[in-house]
């Protein structure tokens, strides 16, 4: 590369030329707008997004059913999700997610299982609504505790014109009202994961909200009253996030959806504040409850101790003079622990680069973590975000980053290989690829079956796995010490 | 304060600090409005009845658990067994995620594989313009030998013509003319993955031997399929070396144990190892092939007994007579002896059982999976003097129940044992409740039955997400048999030493000699 380095505008500049002459022309064309370089000033990161993934690339992306079944509906413990179509759509995110909750499954809760409906040939021929009835008359009779059921459907149910929707209103029906949810989640629609969580989002408005009046599950409301919007609990993200909300004096009403519950979901309504995490699968909703309930919402991020400091005071500015002084001490109650997990992790990280392709918030919300312990983010990108998550990402990175949507997997080998991260942070389909490479590797979807990641208690376990995986001894072993 | 900078806590301990547990029983008791912990309990226990089962068995309609997938990952593991080969699957984009996510969590290895990425206007005028325009960015950006085409559901469904979308594709100047493009409809409502594992196979063979043409036949030189297999990066290598020990002339069709077994030397090998073209056309060659699972490869022993070979379908033998029976097998095909080494390897592999009968004999086992490792572990554990009481499979037919039913009646160990053909993780569920046993035996997700049921679970199945490695070890021939054997005892032992760890009260028998 005849490029200097120290500039690194000119520098991406040539990296992206060099990965795009592979491609055939037009491919070229169209993947030259998804990379780009983020330029100070401008109000988004240069880049088209959101757009259809280009055929035999090897796009990272997934479906809409993994959008709704997968990431929103999945985690509401105490529904039971059928994964309405063939096996294996059900089977491949089985539990997959580590979306941690309490009950006893089977019984009152049922995160880890996989109910679907196994569509055969003759399902397809015939249609498959009456099965579905059947399903749903079973899992009454076998899941009694229940509290209602999702229908995500896969590919086939729309285009073997299925009325899933009439099938639902006559069982609730027979059920006395039972939650029965029709979610048009096919995995064709859409160009990714991101059409998924419109589509669950808007299944919650239209046959939750709107079916409820509020009255099945009662509490006596609280001027404290907040709910959780698009946490997923992984690894307890939810949970070590709540902590904090709790400990300043408000009140979680609702976790939207980790560890959630249908009751939750009915009731909230009657918070006071949503505090939204996951932009990008839950402003839908969140917008939603603004127009009809007039509920505020306000963004938050709890990756890293600036960031959460920030966030608490941000939360607490919606409330009154308590509550912020109680912000406050929250934020002092833990500094010390966050000064002593920095003094601790900052001298083994000072400098480290990092490259991101994750999805969802976090290719932008990770970022003040990294920077808290003197980590640089060199690259990132999403696999399904759209303009306004570039725009809010023009936030968190510096002049001069490398930016990539949807990148492909060849893209992706190439930019690490050119650029030379520290430590690349993406998921369990490209964890193996770099590691091969002898580059230092954390799955930022799944936390590398680790965290919570989110809130104090999760910035000291990101903050250890980073160093675990950077400095693990192994990378000096990549190389025999007799080969050239 | 839970945390703590000096010793992080990690989730498994850190949920369980009073913070958390105060806050998790304010969350349930104010917000979730569970039914009642009696109701709970009552109906937890309701469902470890009789009457539970009656009513579990009685389902119709819905699956809960299943031990199965579907067929595509079966084509997507077919293609990654011969060399340079790209998985390319036409229809949803999502299919292949889940595919690549699915393999990677079991191998612990990248797995690569393509999408034509459909999505509405497709599912409305069909996917030709994504395979054309597919196949020239698969065949230009990662430059593979071969491309093999399978399909998702979707575009089952809607119909698409795979043969008249290839040739098209190559017409319009996407691939080379002379490029190869074997490919299978693999629709997912029809059968499992084994069943795509076996049309993937036989779209890729019957694409070669069509290609070779007319058949000259060697005598002695054999073909070995292994079908879908888990344990596929330990149990090729075995196979490779008794067929060396034997001098045998042989083909494996269809190889992934090296591109699911590559080093991490600072070089990312996105293909490696496999069954090569020329290898795979002069396979139509053979005197015969042997099918090491059955129902893994139905269509494509087929074809290939209709080219003329003597086709021998086994299921999937281990243990030592399963071993036996493989290894007399070969020799009869190839007329090769068995030699001296693999005869003292076998013996040694008995000199292990005689070691440790004793433990095993009368010790009840469940167990499920695919049909074909079914029928090799209840063999093999009826071999041992062990019952296997319990054999489930998801994808396994009534024919397939027969045959394991007459392994039951072959053996007095089989007395009372039964079969369950169709029915998955749930119904097990119900059955180990009823029929309890000491042990059970399948894949990761019977860690759920561990749980509910106390059963302690062995790992012998796909996937395995939650151990490291196991499948970088062999199950098959002698050498793989002795791992089962070893994988058994280390469970049994595990569990005496659990039943018997209590200080003064039942560590009297907590021996250090067994």
């Amino acid at each position: 590369m005849s490029v200097p380095v120290e500039d690194p505008k000119a520098r991406n500049k040539g990296f992206i030329e060099e990965v795009l002459k592979v491609y055939p022309e037009k491919t070229a064309k169209k993947r030259a707008k998804h990379l780009g370089t983020f330029e100070d000033g401008k109000a988004d990161c240069g880049v088209k997004s959101n757009i259809k993934s280009i055929p035999g690339v090897m796009t990272i992306r997934g479906c809409a059913y993994a959008g709704s079944k997968g990431v929103v509906w999945g985690p509401i413990k105490d529904m039971i999700h059928i994964s309405h179509g063939p096996v294996g759509c059900g089977q491949y995110s089985w539990a997959s997610r580590r979306n941690y909750y309490i009950g006893t499954t089977g019984v009152d809760t049922f995160g880890t299982m996989q109910f679907t409906s196994d569509f055969q040939e003759k399902d397809i021929v015939f249609g498959g609504d009456k099965k579905l009835e059947k399903i749903i008359d079973e899992i009454q009779e076998l899941f009694p505790l229940n509290k209602g059921i999702s229908v995500q459907s896969e590919c086939p149910i729309g285009l073997i014109g299925d009325d899933i929707e009439a099938v639902s209103k006559k069982k609730s029906k027979e059920y006395e009202g039972k939650t029965i949810v029709p979610v048009r989640c096919e995995g064709f629609r859409g160009v990714s994961q991101s059409l998924g969580h419109h589509i669950a989002n808007d299944a919650i408005r239209d046959w939750v909200f709107d079916k409820s009046d509020g009255t099945r599950h009662p509490f006596e409301p609280s001027p404290y009253d907040v709910a959780i919007i698009g946490d997923y609990n992984i690894g307890g993200d939810a949970w070590s996030s709540r902590i904090l909300l709790e400990e300043m004096g408000l009140r979680v009403i609702a976790q939207w959806s980790g560890d959630g519950t249908i009751a939750e979901l009915e009731n909230t309504p009657k918070a006071k504040l949503n505090v939204l995490h996951c932009y990008r699968s839950m402003n839908y909703i969140s917008r939603h409850m603004e127009e009809k309930y007039g509920i505020p919402w306000v963004e938050y991020n709890f990756f890293g101790p600036s960031k959460i400091e920030a966030s608490l005071r941000e939360i607490a500015s919606h409330f009154d003079d308590a509550i912020k002084e109680n912000a406050e001490k929250v934020i002092a109650k833990y500094r010390p622990m966050m000064d002593a997990v920095i003094a601790k992790y900052r001298p083994r990280l000072e400098g480290k680069k990092v490259m991101l392709f994750v999805g969802g918030l976090r290719p932008r919300h990770v970022i003040g973590a990294y920077e808290d312990l003197g980590m640089e983010i060199v690259g990132t990108g999403y696999e399904f975000g759209h303009n306004d998550d570039y725009q809010r990402t023009t936030h968190y990175v510096k002049d001069g980053t490398l930016i990539y949507d949807d990148v492909t997997g060849y893209e992706f080998e190439r930019f690490v290989d050119m650029v030379k991260p520290d430590l690349v942070g993406s998921g369990i389909k490209e964890k193996y690829v770099f590691q091969k490479m002898g580059v230092p590797f954390r799955q930022m979807h799944s936390w590398d079956y680790s965290g919570p990641y989110h809130g104090y208690d999760g910035f000291a376990i990101f903050a250890r796995d980073m160093d675990m995986a950077i400095n693990s001894p192994v990378w000096n072993l990549t190389k025999a010490p007799w080969a050239a | 304060m839970p945390q703590n900078a000096e010793k992080v806590i990690d989730h498994e301990l850190l949920f369980r600090e009073p913070e958390y547990t105060s806050m998790f029983a304010k969350k349930k008791s104010e917000f979730e409005f569970k039914p009642s912990d009696a109701k709970i309990a009552e109906i937890n226990e309701w469902t470890k009845t009789a009457e539970y089962r009656e009513k579990n068995f009685k389902r119709e309609a819905l699956t809960v658990n299943p031990a199965k997938a579907c067929q595509p990952l079966g084509a997507v593991f077919a293609a990654n067994g011969f060399k340079g080969t790209l998985p390319f699957v036409h229809g949803s984009q999502g299919c292949v995620a889940y595919y690549r996510s699915h393999f990677s969590r079991h191998f612990k290895e990248p797995t690569s594989c393509v999408s034509s990425s459909m999505t509405e206007d497709a599912a409305v005028f069909g996917g030709l313009n994504n395979m054309i325009d597919g196949l020239a960015n698969t065949y230009n950006l990662y430059k593979p030998e071969m491309i093999a085409v399978s399909t998702t559901c979707m575009a089952e469904v809607i119909g698409d013509d795979l043969d008249a979308f290839i040739k098209t594709s190559k017409q319009k100047g996407s691939i080379p003319e002379d490029f190869d493009v074997p490919f299978a409809h693999t629709p997912a409502f029809v059968g499992s993955h084994i069943t795509g594992y076996d049309n993937a196979l036989k779209g890729i063979v019957q694409h070669f031997w069509t290609k070779e043409g007319e058949r000259k036949p060697v005598p002695g030189k054999i073909n070995f399929i292994g079908g879908f297999d888990g344990f596929v990066v330990g149990n090729m290598p075995v196979i490779r070396r008794m067929f060396d020990q034997m001098g045998v002339d042989y083909t494996v069709l269809c190889d992934p144990s090296d591109a699911w077994n590559t080093p991490t030397d600072g070089e990312f090998r996105m293909y490696d190892g496999g069954t090569t073209k020329e290898e795979t056309m002069q396979a139509l060659h053979a005197s015969a092939t042997i099918v090491f699972q059955e129902y893994s490869a139905e269509k494509t022993a087929k074809y290939i007994g209709e080219q003329g070979q003597e086709v021998v379908a086994l299921n999937h033998p281990v243990g030592v007579t399963g071993t036996d029976r493989f290894l007399m097998e070969v020799s009869r095909l190839t007329g090769k002896p068995i030699p001296e080494a693999l005869t003292k390897e076998r013996g040694r592999l008995v000199d292990a059982i005689a070691d440790s009968q004793a433990h095993l004999h009368g010790k009840k086992f469940a167990l499920y999976g695919d049909p074909d490792l079914m029928l090799g572990l209840t063999g093999f554990l009826l071999e041992l003097g062990a019952e296997p009481v319990t054999v489930l499979s998801t994808n396994g037919n009534d024919g397939w129940a027969a045959k394991v039913q007459a392994l039951f009646d072959a053996s007095p160990f089989g007395k009372g044992c039964k079969v369950y053909p169709k029915k998955d993780l749930w119904h097990l569920r119900s059955l180990l409740f009823t029929d309890p046993v000491d042990f059970l035996i399948g894949n990761t997700y019977g860690k759920y039955l561990e749980r509910d049921c106390g059963v302690p679970l062995i790992r012998l199945g796909f996937p395995v997400f939650d151990r490291h490695h196991h499948h970088r070890f062999p199950i098959w021939g002698y050498e793989g048999s002795l791992r089962v054997l070893v994988t058994l005892l280390d469970e049994i032992f595990e569990a005496i030493d659990a039943s018997t760890i209590v200080t003064a009260k039942t560590d009297i028998s907590y021996d250090i000699i067994r």
